[in-house]
């Protein structure tokens, strides 16, 4: 079955055709192209899939593409304005936050949300909210760090 | 050209990594990212039971499916000889890796391949697997290594016998292999000693866990030349093993190295890629393969569970008079444990005079293992490192001071014989020793029990074959092109060793990693050896580059190229009267001075630096779930020479973490017909952000005497010390010694319960 | 997967007759958080998905002192997390909720999913329980009411006929030093499926209990209401005796099994633990109030 999907990605307008059973992350991938999101898991346990749905990260491995008819969705690629990074991902290279990289654009979703929302957290607060991310590669030590140094950047540049 | 590590200006800094960037905004392409035109997607059935005979596969009405494009079941594979070789890190089998990868008469494992259907999309293609009959006659399966030991048991491979053994024997066996060490005279070390400790150990299946599932993309040109995009850390030994398995000369197969969403040693051998290009041949169409979670657990490579047996002796003083292991690990369904690297690392970081290791090999009905972080050693050392504590327990003596009188040092011989150059072991004890975590008192924590625990670990670290290619680009920048895979940081680990070398900055230096047809062979990226082979082999093209610049600068100044000096970047004369050149400029008059200038080297260096952990840590349990918390955790490793040192932080904590996920919680679950019941990361249980804390780090340098700029592998031995460290910090906080991998929560909570219900 | 079709209806009237259309093929989707993966993983295979969250009806979410709390089915659990009226007077369903899984998972799952995915192991389930929280039903045939305990049947089954939608669940204002509290056991600090999960409402007159509900989740085919626990507790001081009484009469109905997250012996203890835990909480917050 096919469908029809109009949404709004990184603040561009699209309209895909999409196969119902699709889920939004393989209409992201493959009728987009943004490959920033990526399964790791597809059970909404890995995080890396991480986008923003309508002001509100959700793991787009657990939802169909038609469910975002009408949507707007903000993924990795979204991030980085006029070819400046988002303190985030400046944070994340410069403390050496990622390894391998791959669970990294949706680490960097949750982080952003958090900060979004409470822009000077604990340890124990950012912990809890990329608690719907996993990383094999780096212990976590690095990637709480970076958040707390963004953190501290946004407050700089506000 | 010398360097000297006082006057590293690249090395030991912090540079950002080249491939930093592309990884944070989302550019960074993956295996699962590549598409070509006209591809199709396959995917496998697998096998729903854990031992059966197939009888029958009926794939035509999958065939029939509209938009089905190709099925292929274990017929469609060569058969192989039998027969093992080495390669690199590992011994491979291609006739049972060729069985691994799709079953033939027999399937042995929850999950085995039995056939692959290629469609135009995934859907289809898993719509058709469910068309596909297969007629299977149910076998008995063993699930346990000591039960698959004995006489009666199910016998997974009929033609395996034991190798190893004193005696030849005929009997069909699930024995693959057995090995000894033993020196010295046991009988009088442990008749010495004083006080004898004996325990036995077990644990379970584990894996390393990478959040990328696996996944290959294969093309097939009618000329017979096949190319496959992969994320694996050996992209030549992909070649090699596709050669071997679909009978392909081995240079007509091209793999190109996607980027690697992690490996841990998972990603060492081949599960899709001979399968993609197999239906790439059968199609004429470029076919795509990703697994499911689910597949990556049941089916792709664990680390062996294990039978542990462990008996030490010392004397009042504190001295070790004898050893006695006695090992079984599990290798899954073909031979090929980690047993002998567990062997030899069990008593590694100790000087032992009288000592015997029996190790053996099991193959049952779980998947085949695979590499993972130091493979065997952890295990290994959650035994012996527990026993350790006990004696020292035993003997009143401070466990890090019982540790320092027995530590090897440079000359001590290693259990398999060879003694040990300048290594960095005892440095490790005493940077514990003398840590703040070390020695301030144990934090209180209201309505739980407190411990601290402390364990250290040995990995050997490899070399093997690596090549690499530096060119001067025309304004004095630098590519630095190799054949090993990146998966933490090893781009911008090559590039500062380049840039020292060159007198360049970090970023001036572009790091590739390229395909198997553009760089020399190089083996896998695992054994911690990339920064150590693939590094030197940067160092010495880089080296190579210097000696042409320096031949060009005396051909531009018609001097003698021993007259001319390279140091920091600069070309200069001895004889004076030429004004000194930059790379830069120098770069800039190549073309008018014999061309461009491109260093090469490729090494097999056999100075390999061993590497040594230990580490410290805090840990509170509820009493009466039986749940542990880390609250403090603090490693010391010898690195040799930290490259870039957040990234050898960042191995110390990824390890760490790894380690205690194996410690606590993380473990294979069959039921009892050997089904996998917890194949997804929400039941396999890999340590969340919220079950950590920060990980210290404390970096010993002694520099490895092998290499040139002194650098060990730093990788893989962070992984080792952590579930003896627990264990022994359960001990200190509930007095019961954990014997059994993972320990947790209920095993920690009938601990509690069975040591409070006992008469004291 | 198989192929499927996706209704989203813009009012209950609607989605009942999409529901009816499609009979036994028919399946409504709230946050997805668990239909979605079975759907993958082929463990149920619904053809037909109609919407819950553009259903206006499943999206209420009110409290009076009169009429209680209003929830409506499809509420994601964020809204729950961050109701600061919820957070005031039901604090044990707020942690539950909270506990569902990421930050991910509450933006999108809901507390009607949650029961009505079946499983014994749903976290607000028990809180439901505790709460004396009762489903409003809806059908073409009009709407009947179930009491939360007496909604799942077996695992991963219900009451719920084809053509029904859970549309809401009403509470009842908490009485006057009234408090609840929902723990659960979970190996690791996040993501797990409670090993075993309790909830617990307590109402105090002085020191002395006068209602007590305590609600099981993981130990047994279904979500429990630990029926003969809570009437142990009530003409009684909430003091450590009465508790541990409880907690044993709560791990008497409990019948575990064994499985890849615990053994039938350790959640059994496990049911001991968190009932004499959660009593205590609630009866912490309800000596508060």
């Amino acid at each position: 079955m096919k469908r029809e999907v109009t949404l709004q990605v990184n603040g561009e307008p699209y309209t895909i055709i999409v196969d119902t059973r699709e889920t939004l992350l393989d209409a992201l991938r493959y009728r987009l192209g943004f490959m920033g999101p990526k399964e790791g898991c597809g059970n909404g346990n890995c995080g890396s899939c991480t986008v923003t749905l309508n002001g509100a990260i959700v793991d787009s491995c657990l939802v169909f593409a038609v469910e975002a008819d009408g949507a707007e969705v903000t993924t990795v690629e979204g991030l980085a304005v006029n070819g400046q990074l988002h303190p985030l991902q400046r944070a994340f290279i410069e403390t050496g936050a990622l390894q391998c990289g791959f669970c990294t654009p949706g680490f960097i979703m949750s982080a952003k949300a958090l900060l979004e929302r409470n822009p000077h957290p604990t340890e124990q607060e950012i912990r809890l909210a990329l608690s719907g991310n996993l990383c094999r590669c780096t212990g976590y030590d690095k990637i709480v760090r970076a958040v707390m140094a963004a953190s501290e950047a946004l407050a700089r540049a506000a | 050209m010398e360097l000297q590590e006082h006057k590293f200006k690249v090395i030991g800094t912090r540079p950002i990594r080249h491939d930093g960037v592309d990884k944070v905004t989302g550019r960074a392409k993956y295996g699962a990212d590549i598409s070509l035109p006209g591809m199709l997607h396959a995917k496998v059935l697998r096998s729903p039971h854990a031992h059966a005979r197939i009888k029958s596969i009926d794939v035509s009405a999958a065939l029939a499916l509209p938009g089905v494009k190709a099925v292929i079941t274990g017929k469609d594979l060569p058969e192989l000889p039998p027969g093992s070789q080495q390669m690199g890190e590992l011994v491979v089998n291609p006739r049972y890796l060729s069985m691994n990868i799709m079953a033939r008469d027999k399937v042995l494992y929850d999950g085995h391949a039995v056939a692959a259907v290629a469609a135009t999309s995934p859907h289809i293609a898993e719509e058709a697997l469910k068309l596909i009959k297969v007629e299977y006659e149910i076998l008995p399966p063993v699930l346990d290594v000591r039960k698959a030991m004995q006489d009666d048991a199910p016998i997974l491979l009929p033609e395996l016998r034991t190798s190893g053994t004193p005696e030849k024997s005929d009997k069909p066996t699930n024995i693959a292999s057995q090995v000894r060490f033993a020196r010295g005279d046991l009988e009088a070390g442990f008749r010495a000693a004083d006080v004898i400790v004996e325990r036995e150990f077990t644990t379970s299946m584990v894996h390393q866990g990478y959040i990328e599932p696996h996944n290959a993309v294969a093309q097939y040109n009618a000329d017979g030349h096949g190319t496959i995009w992969v994320s694996t850390q050996g992209p030549f030994s992909v070649r090699e093993l596709c050669s071997h398995i679909l009978q392909m000369p081995l240079g007509n197969i091209k793999v190109v190295p996607a980027e690697i969403g992690g490996g841990f040693g998972g990603k060492t051998t081949v599960y899709l890629e001979p399968l993609a290009l197999l239906l790439a041949k059968k199609t004429g169409r470029p076919v795509k393969m990703v697994m499911s979670r689910a597949e990556v657990l049941r089916a792709t490579g664990p680390t062996s569970g294990s039978y542990i047996r462990c008996k030490m002796g010392a004397t009042k003083e504190g001295k070790i008079t004898a050893a006695q292991v006695w090992m079984a690990y599990e290798a899954g369904a073909f031979p090929g444990s980690p047993v002998g690297a567990g062997c030899m690392t069990i008593l590694a970081p100790y000087a032992l005079e009288n000592l015997q290791i029996d190790g053996f090999d099991v193959v049952l009905n779980k998947p085949k293992t695979c590499a993972y972080r130091a493979p065997g050693a952890t295990n290994a050392a959650f035994a012996a490192e527990t026993v350790i504590d006990e004696l020292a327990e035993k003997l009143g003596i401070d466990p890090l001071e019982f540790r320092r009188r027995n530590g090897a040092k440079e000359g001590t011989a290693q259990p398999a014989g060879p003694q040990f150059r300048r290594i960095g072991y005892i440095e490790t004890v005493e940077a514990i020793m003398n840590s703040e975590h070390y020695r301030s008192p144990l934090p209180h924590v209201p309505g739980k029990l407190v411990g601290r625990g402390v364990a250290s670990g040995f990995w050997f670290n490899a070399g093997f074959q690596s090549t690499a290619i530096v060119s001067i680009n025309s304004d004095g920048t630098a590519n630095v092109v190799t054949g090993s895979p990146d998966i933490g940081g090893t781009r911008a680990a090559c590039a500062m060793i380049a840039a020292e070398v060159l007198g360049l900055k970090a970023e001036e230096v572009n790091p590739v990693v390229t395909d198997t047809e553009s760089i020399g062979h190089t083996d896998v990226t695992g054994g911690s050896r990339v920064t150590f082979a693939t590094g030197y082999a940067v160092y010495e093209a880089a080296q190579d580059a210097v000696r042409q610049l320096k031949e060009r600068a005396a051909t531009i100044w018609k001097v003698k190229p021993e007259d001319v000096v390279y140091q920091d970047g600069v070309v200069s004369c001895v004889n004076n009267g030429h004004e000194p050149m930059t790379l830069k400029q120098l770069a800039g008059r190549l073309a008018r001075a014999g061309g461009p200038v491109t260093g090469r080297a490729a090494v097999n260096p056999r100075g390999v630096g061993p590497g040594f952990a230990t580490h410290v840590v805090d840990i509170a349990v509820d009493p009466e779930t039986g749940k542990v918390d880390i609250l403090r955790y603090t490693a010391a490793q010898d690195v040799g020479k930290a490259v870039h040192p957040s990234y050898v932080e960042g191995q110390i904590q990824g390890g760490v973490a790894q380690g205690i996920g194996w410690a606590l919680n993380e473990e294979y679950y069959y039921d009892e017909n050997g089904i996998m019941r917890n194949t997804g990361f929400l039941d396999y249980r890999i340590p969340t952000c919220l079950d950590l804390p920060m990980i210290e780090t404390i970096l010993v340098e002694v520099p490895n005497p092998g290499h040139p700029l002194g650098i060990r592998g730093v990788g893989e031995v962070p992984i080792v010390p952590p579930p003896a460290a627990i264990a022994n910090a359960l001990y200190r906080a509930i007095g019961v010694r954990m014997t059994e991998l993972p320990m947790s929560p209920a095993k920690v909570a009938k601990a509690v319960l069975e040591k409070n219900k006992a008469p004291q | 997967m198989h192929a499927i079709t996706y209704e989203a209806p813009k009012s209950l009237e609607h989605a009942l007759r999409l529901l009816a259309a499609a009979g036994e093929k028919g399946r409504v989707l709230a946050g997805g958080t668990d239909l979605l993966i079975q759907m993958r993983a082929g463990v149920r295979t619904p053809e037909r998905l109609i919407d819950a969250k553009t259903i206006p009806e499943l999206q209420v979410l009110s409290f009076s002192p009169h009429e209680g709390l209003r929830l409506g089915a499809a509420v994601p659990c964020y809204r729950i997390v961050e109701d600061p009226v919820l957070c005031q007077h039901y604090p044990g369903l707020v942690e539950a909720a909270g506990l569902i899984g990421s930050v991910q998972i509450k933006n999108r799952c809901t507390v009607g999913g949650n029961l009505c995915n079946g499983s014994p192991a749903a976290d607000t389930t028990p809180a439901l329980i505790a709460l004396g929280a009762v489903c409003y039903v809806a059908s073409p045939r009009g709407t009947r009411t179930v009491a939360v305990e007496d909604f799942v049947v077996s695992p991963g089954r219900t009451v719920l006929q084809p053509d029904e939608v859970l549309v809401e669940f009403r509470i009842p204002a908490p009485p006057p030093h009234t408090a609840d509290c929902y723990q659960r056991f979970i190996p690791r600090n996040e993501m797990d499926i409670a090993v075993v999960g309790v909830g617990a409402a307590v109402t105090l007159d002085g020191e002395v209990c006068t209602a007590a509900r305590i609600g099981l989740g993981a130990v047994a085919p279904t979500p429990l209401f630990a029926r003969e626990a809570s009437a142990s507790l009530v003409g009684k001081p909430l003091d450590d005796e009465a508790i541990a009484t409880a907690a044993e009469l709560a791990q008497k109905i409990a019948r575990p099994i064994t499985d890849m997250r615990g053994t039938a012996e350790y959640r059994l203890h496990l049911v001991g633990v968190l009932t004499r835990r959660v009593l205590k909480v609630a009866a912490e917050r309800a000596r508060a109030r």
